[in-house]
């Protein structure tokens, strides 16, 4: 169910890196326009808003989505997930961390959307291989890296997670 | 006693890599200010017109438009170059490609901007359109710009270094090939966004998408009619530039112009479709070697002429022009050398610089050529390049000075790794290797306007927190300029990274750096960050040498320490340190300045190619072709890659890696190419496929295995030994490409991109007994001008052209067929 605000503006309720959100804004507005405009959540980027280059992917209740394909409107009660609700607090992510150290940022402008979609990676698959990586990441365009190092980062990344406690460090679904 | 380094060559975390991995670095369209306001450029649809009126008024009663500006709102000319000042921020008189943009709509929202702009009424007066070089050598009215050489030709230049054709007339094999190098874009993930302001004391600020900050800020001073000292450039963390957010653009000025109309900030962030029309990329470029040989494989000439596909504007385009012909000498000994290149303007998005500047095309030519003479002679193509290396400190043909070369041992590196010697023409059909090597500047040797202060300059604050703050003009794109600026900085001074902030890329702030083009950053800057951190470790060593007694030449600076090298208990903590100078001598700073040494080509046309030193690449393709589909995979690559010293070896792999992973792209299937509307719709020349989806990059998937090397031999002109990586590294992949389809199924490709149709009708070409080749068939008889003779060293050169006061002027008609 979703209330309108005025004659142009409705009212959504997500719930945003576990915290309740309710936003008000035009009917056709993206996820990606709520969560950068309205929400200020600016670590969601976008390369070409139309679902081409993978920078604005965010998980949708765990599944990784293109904000910029997605209508604010159709997550009303979902649980949205950004690059800024990986970390635990202060502490990065091991993905997180792995980015920064092994070269996975280098302009890291594809870097949130890369992160967000290895972690929906890791959800089904906590051991995945470096082609299952990369096919993984292959809706993601990353101009600067040529990948490796992504998917380096990703594996290092993966191969923490298994050493620590199998529930990964945050979760949104709590 | 010199410690060993400790952060300098280290795998290291880079100091921007946190807030990259958490969605903090704030990119040009992440920043949001109270009563901002969106503006949208309203662009041209035809190719080239007259613009006969414009009537705004309809769109200025538009619900929540602010503002509308026109061509007449911003007068005056700019451009990069200075001897190219032929843009202006919104056409006043005439537009000259698709995407010009004629208007500028400021409203409460984008939508409300973007609907307004379909309010404004343009009347054109269509003129003829030149699509491409042939058509621009050709044409002589219309021309697209009022000035430049000739008609349609904006620049011809032709230099000579030795005779040529007695050189040619001396070898035992003359080569001539002629290739056709097609455009493509940077592609940079982030769409350029600028957002323009007022600041309290109403001075203008600038934060841009930029890798040029200082050069945008003199245009804005220029294009806006006001002081330079009144306008502040902020460049934004780019998300990926690679050439393509160098130039100042349109839409910069406008909305900063806007920005001092309405007293509020504005905010513009192109659309994807827009930024391939920005462009400024790859020149399309057709070429011709002839190339005489000695049977030993020695080089006795080489003559080279380029055609460039410039677009609408000049932007870069001369210094591109002039790039196509500057770095063959410094990678190969070439005696004599002939150099001929012609840019004409057409009617598309104005070309540019993109990562490897005006040198992929004629080095794919060179190398590709190189390696039908290995065959020919029956060499292997790694020891026939082995032969003909340029020394270590030559004075190449056109004098420029070599200083160290470590491409030799890059050859012997990626020819082991991949067991080039037994594999290469013993594959079996359908897969081959191929081998290409390359050279780069390590930034160009002068400054995009004649200046003769300092390239780079670092300003170094040292307070009694034990912090230290490195200000400098130069902007992070990814490349991981911030890092060098930091690394540096805490190497000389014994301190952590952490303990070091950067503030970069603000004119108000820091220093002058030209920008992040001509992979100068790491050379340029980090000199100056040394000599910054050495002049304030001078000022610490004398106030705890006094303080302690100990002579200030005996202080270690390590670990956050300042301590007598031969009684370490004796010392102070760096904070102390800094504490100590400060109760002496006051507050404590220093600056520093990289200035590159003076070139020895005084010829006209000299200033492009000089550098301080040159980086060196090889690298080895294999690929695998599909004979029935044409289809190329690119299952590895091995890169060697001179890198003199890496400052953090995980960034100089980045590098390496991100530059064979775009000259792959390049190689096998970007392009920036155009079609014609039929003449019922204008008979425009619009981008082929100007989106993501359509304009194909390779993903993931796509991408190969990558065994980089780097070689390691410190070049005493760089920073602790260090040359570029970010660019030269791309240089030899489509070659390799090439050279490997070749092998793998004895087709000659002389055209990038590599695409599958053309390998097929090659093919088909071969099975029919025509030459399995495809290719471009000749080139066109251009009337060169009379070239700049000078003399090469060896024949008692000066680096003076012996006839510079008489060169003739340019035949006045262009080309004709031969």
């Amino acid at each position: 169910m979703t209330d309108t605000v005025g004659a142009d503006r409705v009212l959504v309720r997500l719930v945003v890196n576990g915290e309740p959100a309710s936003v008000a804004f035009a009917p056709n507005k993206t996820l990606l326009e709520v969560l950068r405009e309205d929400l200020q959540l600016t670590g969601t980027k976008h390369g070409c808003e139309l679902g081409e280059c993978g920078a604005c992917a965010v998980l949708v209740d765990g599944v990784p989505v293109l904000s910029c394909l997605t209508l604010g409107l159709a997550c009303e009660g979902k649980a949205i997930r950004t690059i800024e609700g990986v970390a635990n607090g202060s502490q990065l992510h091991p993905l997180q961390a792995a980015f920064a150290d092994l070269g996975g940022s280098q302009c890291g402008y594809c870097t949130s959307g890369m992160i967000l979609t290895s972690l929906a990676l890791f959800e089904h698959n906590p051991q995945p291989t470096r082609d299952e990586i990369r096919e993984a990441l292959s809706g993601n365009i990353c101009r600067c890296t040529g990948y490796q190092q992504i998917v380096d980062a990703v594996e290092a990344a993966a191969a923490i997670l298994r050493q620590q406690s199998p529930v990964p460090a945050v979760s949104i679904r709590s | 006693m010199t410690p060993p380094h400790t952060v300098i060559g280290l795998p290291r975390r880079r100091v921007d890599g946190r807030a990259k991995a958490t969605g903090q670095t704030r990119y040009a369209d992440d920043l949001a200010m109270p009563r901002m306001v969106f503006a949208k450029l309203l662009r041209s649809p035809v190719p080239h017109a007259r613009i006969r009126s414009i009537s705004t008024e309809r769109a200025a009663s538009h619900q929540g438009v602010h503002l509308v500006l026109t061509g007449r709102d911003l007068p005056v000319p700019y451009g990069i170059l200075p001897v190219s000042q032929d843009e202006h921020a919104l056409c006043v008189d005439k537009v000259r490609f698709v995407g010009d943009p004629v208007a500028l709509v400021v409203a409460r929202d984008e939508e409300s901007a973007a609907d307004a702009c379909e309010l404004i009424d343009v009347s054109y007066e269509p003129l003829a359109t030149i699509a491409d070089p042939e058509e621009a050598l050709h044409t002589q009215e219309p021309r697209i710009h009022d000035y430049g050489d000739h008609g349609n030709v904006h620049k011809m230049v032709a230099m000579q270094f030795g005779d040529v054709e007695a050189a040619l007339a001396d070898a035992d094999e003359v080569f001539e090939d002629v290739f056709f190098y097609e455009g493509n874009t940077h592609l940079a993930l982030e769409q350029h966004a600028t957002v323009a302001y007022l600041d309290g004391d109403g001075k203008l600020v600038v934060y841009s998408s930029t890798q040029t900050p200082h050069y945008l800020h003199r245009a804005l001073a220029k294009a806006l009619a006001m002081p330079a000292r009144h306008v502040r450039v902020i460049a934004a963390p780019n998300g990926g530039g690679f050439g393509g957010k160098s130039d100042p653009f349109n839409h910069e000025i406008a909305a900063a112009k806007a920005a001092l109309i309405l007293g509020r900030p504005v905010k513009i962030t192109l659309t994807r479709e827009e930024v391939f029309y920005c462009h400024r990329g790859r020149h399309p470029v057709l070429m011709k070697f002839r190339t005489g040989v000695k049977r030993d494989g020695s080089i006795t000439g080489v003559d080279l002429q380029t055609i460039l596909d410039g677009g609408a504007y000049g932007s870069y385009g001369v210094a591109s022009t002039f790039y196509t012909g500057a770095l063959q000498t410094v990678t190969y000994h070439i005696p004599k050398y002939r150099f001929r290149g012609c840019r004409v303007f057409t009617n598309k998005a104005p070309c540019g610089p993109k990562r490897g500047h005006g040198t992929p095309q004629s080095r794919f030519g060179q190398e590709v050529q190189l390696d039908r003479i290995a065959e020919r002679l029956g060499l292997n193509p790694a020891e026939l390049r082995l032969r003909i290396l340029e020394h270590p400190d030559a004075l190449t043909a056109n004098f420029l000075h070599v200083r160290t070369i470590g491409l030799g041992e890059c050859i012997r590196r990626v020819v082991n790794a991949s067991a080039f010697d037994s594999r290469h023409r013993h594959m079996g059909r359908g897969r081959g290797l191929g081998l290409a090597c390359s050279s780069y500047l390590s930034g160009a040797g002068l400054p995009i306007y004649w200046n003769d202060m300092p390239h780079s300059s670092v300003q170094l604050k040292l307070d009694r927190s034990g912090g230290v703050t490195a200000f400098c003009g130069a902007s992070e794109i990814g490349q991981g300029s911030d890092d060098v600026l930091v690394a540096c900085v805490a190497e000389v001074l014994g301190i952590e990274p952490f303990d070091v902030r950067a503030v970069t890329g603000d004119t108000d702030l820091t220093p002058v750096d030209l920008g992040s083009y001509s992979s100068r950053v790491t050379l340029m800057m980090g000199n100056a960050a040394i000599q910054a951190a050495e002049r304030a470790r001078d000022i610490l060593a004398h106030a705890v040498g006094r303080k302690l007694d100990v002579p200030k030449n005996r202080l270690v600076f390590a670990e956050r320490r300042v301590f007598d090298a031969e009684n370490p208990d004796r010392g102070l903590s760096f904070r102390d340190a800094i504490c100590t100078a400060e109760a002496m001598t006051g507050a404590v700073g220093a600056t520093g300045s990289y200035t590159p040494p003076k070139s020895e080509a005084r010829f006209k046309g000299g200033g492009v190619g000089p550098s301080p030193t040159y980086s060196y690449t090889a690298a080895v393709v294999e690929v695998e072709v599909d004979e029935s589909t044409g289809w190329i995979a690119v299952p590895r690559v091995w890169v060697a890659h001179d890198i003199g010293r890496a400052l953090n070896p995980t960034l100089a792999r980045g590098q390496v890696e991100g530059s064979v992973y775009m000259g792959l792209g390049e190689a096998l299937m970007e392009e920036q190419a155009y079609r014609r509307l039929p003449p019922r719709l204008s008979n425009a020349l619009v981008h082929k496929f100007p989106s993501m989806l359509e304009y194909k990059s390779l993903t993931s998937l796509d991408m190969p295995e990558v065994f980089t090397e780097l070689v390691e031999n410190p070049d005493p002109a760089g920073p602790f030994g260090a040359k570029e990586v970010g660019q030269g590294p791309l240089l030899p992949i489509m070659p390799g490409v090439a050279n490997a389809v070749y092998d793998a199924v004895g087709v000659r490709i002389d055209e990038v991109p590599i695409t599958p149709e053309k390998v097929v009708k090659a093919l088909a070409d071969l099975a029919a007994g025509k030459p399995g080749r495809f290719g471009p068939a000749s080139f066109p008889d251009v009337r060169w001008p009379d070239p700049l003779f000078v003399p090469p060293p060896w024949e008692g050169g000066t680096g003076e052209a012996i006839n510079e006061r008489r060169r003739d002027k340019p035949a006045p008609t262009g080309a004709s067929r031969s």
